[in-house]
């Protein structure tokens, strides 16, 4: 049976898994829950490996694969949405990414949940995620790509807010759903938009009637439907994949377990809003302005966030702000039109990310829970595991050679300074690059290096057992060799990675390496300011936190009014609240509660009952039990209904009297 | 022959008597008679319309009139010497428990 024609089965699965543990998991010991969990995503990986090596073995003829339709789901008028999943290149790299990321981890909780309580909700939850995330990638139109992606919001919550009992956690899981839906309402805007213009949703026919040339000036134009479809779409992006100025919810969120962090706010969940921008670059070439404001959010995030991770403190939050980074780097390809750098930098960062959240669990967990790095240091003896992967993982995401980050941020970097007008892209890019290269290598030493600051009789740090170590050693060697497919390019070679999603993105890049030579030599500058630049933040990193470990206390202390802005994330959270949250706040209590509820709703219900009950008092005195008073009743009443047939003909038919 | 309209007044007449005597009076038995007295006033009213359109509905509906009547009374009267017994009075101003 080929899995290609049954590609249901790959969602299928993690959902099936999720419902027995979420339904009878409960009473069953932690070892059955792990086996239903991660045989679901392990079958799920399973099929979905068989399923590309289906696609990837199609006769030339058939494809573009078409899409597969189980059945209609919704039915309105000439709007036509079923349950149709296809698959290509771009889906094939989601895809692998994510049931194989997405094992590794659920073999890692294991591990790291194991002492936890609501051990299966966990799972239940996990599973639920990956089913989701997997309609997400594989869905054929862009209304059951919207269920996948509120599935995971929904998933991303329950998550967040797993130990709910803590007031934080459920306020961060409650934080980071309502930013979602404010992307989530653009995203809807922009899906009905797309739907009043080309009358479909699904991605072959829509895309194929977009790049029609007959279209007015009223959706090529400036701020035509593409454009104001493109932006509403990158708001949903800016929403989910945690991009100024929706990325709030992302800090926070990092008080879900650290798994969670590992794999829903790092390597893929967030990454969605890149996948549709780039599932949707066909709508996004054809507008200019969307595709400048994606570049120029996406890089103002990358920077933006890296300032902030300079000086966090806390272990995961470092990690968060890079992951935010990170998704600006990916935004900032899409919107130079490098869509396959992009998705490029989203494989090896879903590698490496990963890694760094789960090597950052493991800390945790040696530590005994403790996230504050200022708390840890002189680790790298006795976690030598933990230590060495996460070493991998720094050195790939600060971008050196030649491990994952390299080539995806250098392919990046190297679009973003092809492009007209995008040196100052390319300028914050690479000043990111040496942030964030500071701040890992600033994680590392204080964490691993330097003296000891946590106090060893109460903290007993030991390492963490093999079915979380399992999981860093794989991820640190898709680390080291993700980034090869793409590696002959720097010697003049083909960019197997780009070659492979041309086929996707074919209408996508047009004005790349126009002469070869020359853009070849410039590769092989670029590539060497890079890892300059990443080396110049190692450098730097090392100097203030091993040679002089005051110095930074010091820098700090110089730079009062800097830092202070810095350690609170620019005071972004403050903002909110003083401009949204408080007047929101606001109006529901003076108006929405003490006045449409109370006086309005309240005064309503509460009206007709005394109503009632005042009527009643009155009339109830004809009641009086005298039976005289009652003749006159009668009296009166034959008098009323003789009078009215008297006065009144017109109701003589009515009574029966008819002439 | 006399008028059908001298029928139909003198009907009037009697059911208002009736009318009256029903409201005003306090004696049960008096009550009692009056409601007797509009019956027959109808009764009259039938029997001078089937008189005068020659049909013979009005007059069976007389017929169907006394035998109610006669039940009613039955049963009415009963009721009176219930109440006698136990309130000692023929007076309904004394019967008022049938309110809220």
């Amino acid at each position: 049976m080929p899995i290609l024609d049954h590609l249901w089965i790959i969602p299928l699965l993690p959902l099936l898994g999720s419902a027995i543990n979420g339904l009878l998991g409960g009473k069953w010991p932690n070892k059955v829950v792990n086996s239903v969990a991660l045989g679901a995503t392990g079958l799920s990986f399973a099929f979905a490996v068989e399923a590309v090596r289906e696609f990837l073995t199609l006769p030339p003829e058939k494809l573009p694969f078409a899409p597969q339709h189980y059945f209609d789901w919704i039915v309105a008028g000439n709007f036509r949405a079923g349950f149709d999943l296809q698959m290509d290149q771009l889906t094939v790299v989601m895809l692998l990414v994510v049931t194989g990321v997405g094992f590794l981890i659920h073999i890692y909780s294991t591990g790291y949940m194991a002492h936890e309580s609501g051990y299966y909700r966990f799972f239940s939850y996990l599973n639920l995620f990956m089913f989701f995330m997997l309609v997400l990638v594989l869905a054929a139109n862009y209304v059951l790509l919207f269920v996948g992606w509120e599935g995971v919001g929904l998933c991303s919550y329950l998550l967040i807010g797993f130990y709910f009992l803590k007031k934080s956690a459920s306020d961060a899981g409650k934080k980071a759903f309502i930013v979602n839906r404010i992307g989530d309402f653009g995203f809807m805007l922009g899906m009905f938009l797309l739907f009043r213009t080309f009358h479909t949703l699904d991605f072959t026919t829509l895309f194929a009637a977009a790049s029609n040339p007959a279209w007015g000036h009223e959706v090529w134009g400036q701020f035509g439907t593409f454009t104001i479809a493109c932006l509403l779409l990158f708001m949903g992006a800016t929403g989910k994949s945690a991009q100024l100025p929706l990325y709030v919810w992302l800090p926070d969120a990092m008080e879900g377990p650290t798994p969670v962090s590992a794999l829903i706010h790092a390597a893929t969940m967030v990454t969605a809003g890149v996948y549709v921008v780039a599932r949707s670059h066909i709508l996004f070439v054809h507008s200019e302005t969307a595709m400048v404001i994606v570049a120029v959010v996406g890089c103002a995030t990358a920077f933006f966030a890296a300032t902030i991770g300079l000086v966090q403190t806390d272990i995961k939050r470092v990690l968060a702000y890079s992951t935010v980074s990170q998704l600006g780097y990916m935004f900032l390809a899409c919107g130079v039109g490098a869509f396959s750098a992009g998705i490029f930098h989203l494989m090896t960062h879903a590698f490496f990310k990963a890694l760094l959240f789960l090597a950052a669990g493991s800390v945790i967990h040696a530590m005994g829970g403790e996230q504050d790095m200022r708390k840890m240091g002189g680790l790298s003896k006795k976690i030598k595991y933990t230590y060495w992967t996460m070493l991998i993982a720094t050195l790939a995401i600060a971008g050196i050679p030649p491990l994952a980050g390299f080539f995806s941020k250098d392919a990046i970097l190297l679009s973003a300074f092809q492009i007209e007008g995008g040196h100052p892209l390319y300028a914050i890019g690479l000043l990111t690059a040496l942030l964030t290269s500071f701040y890992m290598f600033r994680l590392i030493f204080l964490t691993f290096h330097g003296k000891q600051r946590y106090d060893e009789h109460h903290v007993h740090v030991h390492e963490s057992p093999w079915s979380m170590l399992g999981p860093l050693v794989a991820l640190a060697v898709l680390s080291v060799i993700g980034g090869w497919v793409a590696a002959p390019a720097l010697w003049g070679g083909p960019d197997y990675f780009t070659s492979f999603l041309a086929p996707v993105f074919a209408s996508g890049q047009g004005a790349e390496a126009v002469n070869e030579a020359a853009a070849h030599q410039l590769e092989i500058i670029l590539a060497i300011v890079a890892v300059a630049s990443a080396l110049i933040g190692l450098g730097v990193a090392y100097g203030l936190y091993i040679r002089q470990p005051g110095k930074p206390e010091q820098i700090a202390k110089s730079m009062r009014p800097v830092y202070n802005i810095l350690l609170n994330k620019y005071y972004v959270d403050e903002l909110y609240a003083a401009v949204i949250i408080k007047p929101l706040l606001w109006i529901s209590t003076n108006v929405l509660w003490k006045f449409v509820d109370v006086a309005g709703i309240d005064g309503t219900v509460n009206g007709i009952a005394s109503g009632a009950t005042s009527i009643g008092d009155t009339i109830r005195h004809t009641q009086s039990g005298n039976t005289r008073s009652y003749a006159v009743w009668v009296v009166i009443g034959a008098i009323v209904v003789i009078a009215v047939i008297f006065f009144w003909p017109a109701v003589r038919p009515v009574v029966g009297m008819v002439r | 022959m006399v008028p059908t309209s001298y029928y139909l007044i003198l009907s009037a007449v009697l059911f208002g008597l009736g009318v009256v005597a029903f409201v005003f009076k306090r004696n049960v038995i008096t009550i009692f008679m009056s409601i007797e007295l509009m019956l027959n006033a109808v009764n009259l009213a039938f029997v001078a319309f089937s008189q005068a359109r020659h049909q013979s509905d009005g007059q069976v509906f007389v017929l169907f009139v006394i035998v109610v009547a006669a039940a009613e009374a039955a049963v009415g009267l009963g009721i009176i010497i219930l109440m006698a017994r136990n309130r000692q009075s023929l007076n309904v101003e004394r019967v008022d428990l049938l309110k809220l």
